[in-house]
């Protein structure tokens, strides 16, 4: 099916080409990391993760979100889901494939990478992780490759698959939760000892994902002759603002706990993350971006009226998506590391290889979407009228 | 041909598990040990298994040693006796100096006291103690977090409570890092070794990319020496190391006479290093 990725008009290629750059320049400037070291970057002995994980823990969300495609189509019989369900299994596939280099950039010593096959520490959350994570890939390339081929043929998908994409429900609950796991096990870290690190992490992930997708479905929609239906993107949009409003309640939840108990190593991270501490806060207009930003998207989202209009969905979709990216990367994994162990606060920003790394990583995922979500329209919409705006993606 | 299939994966998934199994050697030895000494006493099985459940309770009372250390802050009189502990440890694991702290890689060091036990924070404590440079190192805890996390056993505790550190098998992931709340664990952000001041010869220097602490100085404790730090400073005592398993020890009777700390003991990781508080000493 991939002969499908290789037409497209000028500017599918001038896209395709931008990416690349992109990625190469990353990659370039990996191979200068893997020369130096990871004191390229801006992580210290302090603040030990940054902008790799925290990218990492954020796709895991948009990776799990498929499910909330899945569950509507394959539990509830859902039947608008049908044209789209794809784009959430590619999406998948593409942010699966993000986190495994993002954790795979940020490993001191990549070229031992497989030590993690070869000692297996079960005790260790990184190892189930890694199992979590690829049998998610496996299953979605899996189950993606095999419906699409099965449409393209005319034929209903094979019965063997029905089982897995029922796998495939719990499993993405489960890459979610055991990526919770590796920061709410930890003693020490104040920020991330909470029971509902997990339920945070599916409600950002709930919404962070789906609003990807909204914004996806309508780039589709405009540039190739493809329509995945108002409808299946309205659905979309309301299971969205139910997990916006769902993730700042967690988010007031875990406010009142610190501050109610006034334990004041459960108040020092959200202190340096909305507020600062000592003269230091990087994270500070960050943080109220991300907060006013989802407030304005829920004020937009609840409305129904308003969220039926689709650029004001778009809208609120992206501004979703920057504000989880804001929340559930940096200000989780950085806020993590201050104050440290020592109560003392040492900042961290990242730097500009650091950077171009992680967009060359972003942009080889785009990529991969971009090709799979093409070899997709392709295969939905073969007889295309031949209008100038139609030409994009076909 | 499905059948041969199906026995190729049975065969794939036991060899798994016995990889497992075999990575679990210290915990699969301890195990044979109790279920040898309960099946000779005629006791059976099931003892065994209660007993292996038990283990962590069993091992440290009856097998082998636990090693600890006792800082007795009152000794440590001038800025001199910190640091030539410090430094006897630093030369001798050719630990590197890159002269800034975002790369920095540390074994031994002082902190304040109000940074040491920051739970303690308290109005009234004089600015003298709050300021008082304890020396902080890698807890050894019994139960340490840093090993739980580990996703290669590139740390592991041996069987005498040290957590030791494999170079050669850390991937750098930093999740041990993370895990630590000591602020124990130091990490090569770039190459160490232009970094190293006078390089010694007995003991490895690391690549770039890997953790790394203190070791309790496992090299020397094998010969039968002190840790380094304790040598430097056995003139006036303030670093006591022993075993926690000997009643006789000399940190047994230290732990015993005098009155002591740990830092963040509320997390359940056991530390074994201890510290004495109090005003200092006349010189």
């Amino acid at each position: 099916m991939f002969e499908k990725a290789l037409t497209g008009d000028k500017r599918y290629w001038g896209w395709i080409f931008s990416l690349l750059l992109i990625m190469g320049t990353g990659f370039i400037f990996y191979l200068k990391q893997l020369d130096y070291g990871l004191g390229i970057t801006g992580m210290s002995r302090d603040v030990s993760w940054g902008l790799y994980i925290a990218q990492f823990t954020f796709l895991v969300g948009v990776a799990a979100s498929a499910v909330m495609l899945v569950i509507p189509y394959y539990l509830h019989d859902y039947k608008k889901f049908g044209k789209i369900i794809i784009f959430g299994e590619f999406l998948a596939i593409s942010a699966v494939i993000m986190c495994l280099m993002f954790v795979f950039v940020d490993m001191g010593q990549p070229m031992r990478a497989m030590n993690i096959i070869l000692y297996p520490t079960p005790n260790s959350i990184m190892f189930w992780d890694m199992l979590v994570l690829n049998g998610y890939l496996l299953l979605n390339l899996t189950i993606g490759w095999t419906t699409l081929n099965a449409e393209r043929n005319d034929m209903p998908p094979p019965d063997w698959v029905k089982p897995l994409i029922y796998v495939s429900i719990p499993w993405a609950i489960s890459i979610h939760t055991v990526t919770a796991f590796l920061y709410a096990g930890l003693p020490g870290r104040h920020l991330w000892l909470t029971a509902i690190m997990a339920p945070r992490f599916l409600s950002s992930a709930f919404a962070s994902g789906p609003a990807l997708l909204i914004i996806l479905c309508l780039i589709v929609k405009r540039v190739s002759n493809f329509d995945p239906g108002k409808e299946a993107i309205q659905t979309l949009g309301k299971i969205v603002t139910y997990a916006v409003i769902i993730n700042l309640f967690f988010f007031l939840l875990e406010i009142f706990t610190a501050f109610y108990s006034n334990i004041p190593g459960h108040m020092h991270p959200f202190k340096y993350l909305f507020f600062g501490t000592e003269g230091h806060g990087k994270l500070v207009p960050w943080m109220w971006t991300a907060f006013i930003l989802s407030i304005m998207a829920i004020a937009l989202l609840i409305n129904p009226n308003m969220r039926k209009r689709e650029n004001i969905l778009m809208v609120s979709a992206v501004l979703v998506f920057i504000s989880t990216w804001i929340d559930k990367g940096m200000g989780l994994v950085i806020g993590g590391f201050i104050p440290n162990p020592f109560e003392e606060i040492t900042e961290y920003s990242p730097t500009i290889p650091e950077i171009l790394i992680t967009l060359g990583v972003w942009a080889t995922g785009l990529l991969i979407i971009t090709v799979l979500y093409k070899i997709a329209v392709s295969i939905k919409a073969p007889h295309p009228p031949l209008s100038p705006q139609g030409r994009g993606l076909r | 041909m499905e059948f041969l299939l199906y026995i190729r994966v049975i065969r794939i998934f036991v060899k798994f598990v016995f990889n497992v199994l075999e990575n679990m050697e210290t915990n699969r030895r301890q195990f044979l040990k109790i279920f040898g000494i309960s099946t000779l006493s005629g006791l059976g099985s099931i003892p065994a298994i209660w007993a292996f459940t038990q283990h962590s309770a069993l091992s440290t009372q009856h097998f082998g040693k636990r090693w600890a250390m006792v800082v007795d802050i009152k000794k440590f009189k001038t800025e001199d006796d910190y640091k030539k502990c410090i430094d006897a440890c630093h030369s001798v694991h050719n630990v590197p100096d890159f002269g800034n702290p975002k790369d920095e890689v540390k074994w031994i060091w002082k902190m304040p006291y109000k940074n040491t036990f920051p739970e303690q924070e308290d109005d009234y404590i004089s600015g003298e103690m709050k300021n008082m440079p304890f020396t902080v190192l890698c807890n050894h805890c019994k139960n340490p977090p840093c090993v739980r996390v580990c996703p290669t056993k590139a740390t592991f505790k041996r069987a005498d409570g040290i957590v030791a550190m494999d170079y050669h098998r850390c991937i750098g992931c930093r999740f041990c890092m993370a895990a630590c709340p000591y602020g124990s664990r130091s990490f090569n952000f770039r190459d160490p070794r232009p970094f190293i001041k006078e390089k010694n010869s007995e003991y490895p220097t690391r690549a770039k990319g890997v953790v790394e602490k203190c070791n309790f100085c496992e090299e020397r404790l094998s010969k039968g020496l002190q840790p380094a730090c304790v040598e430097a400073c056995k003139d006036n005592k303030a670093l006591i190391f022993g075993d926690l398993n000997d009643p006789d020890s000399e940190v047994r009777k230290v732990l015993e006479t005098n009155y002591t700390i740990r830092r963040k003991p509320e997390l359940g990781t056991q530390p074994g290093v201890y510290y004495i508080v109090g005003a200092k000493e006349d010189v």
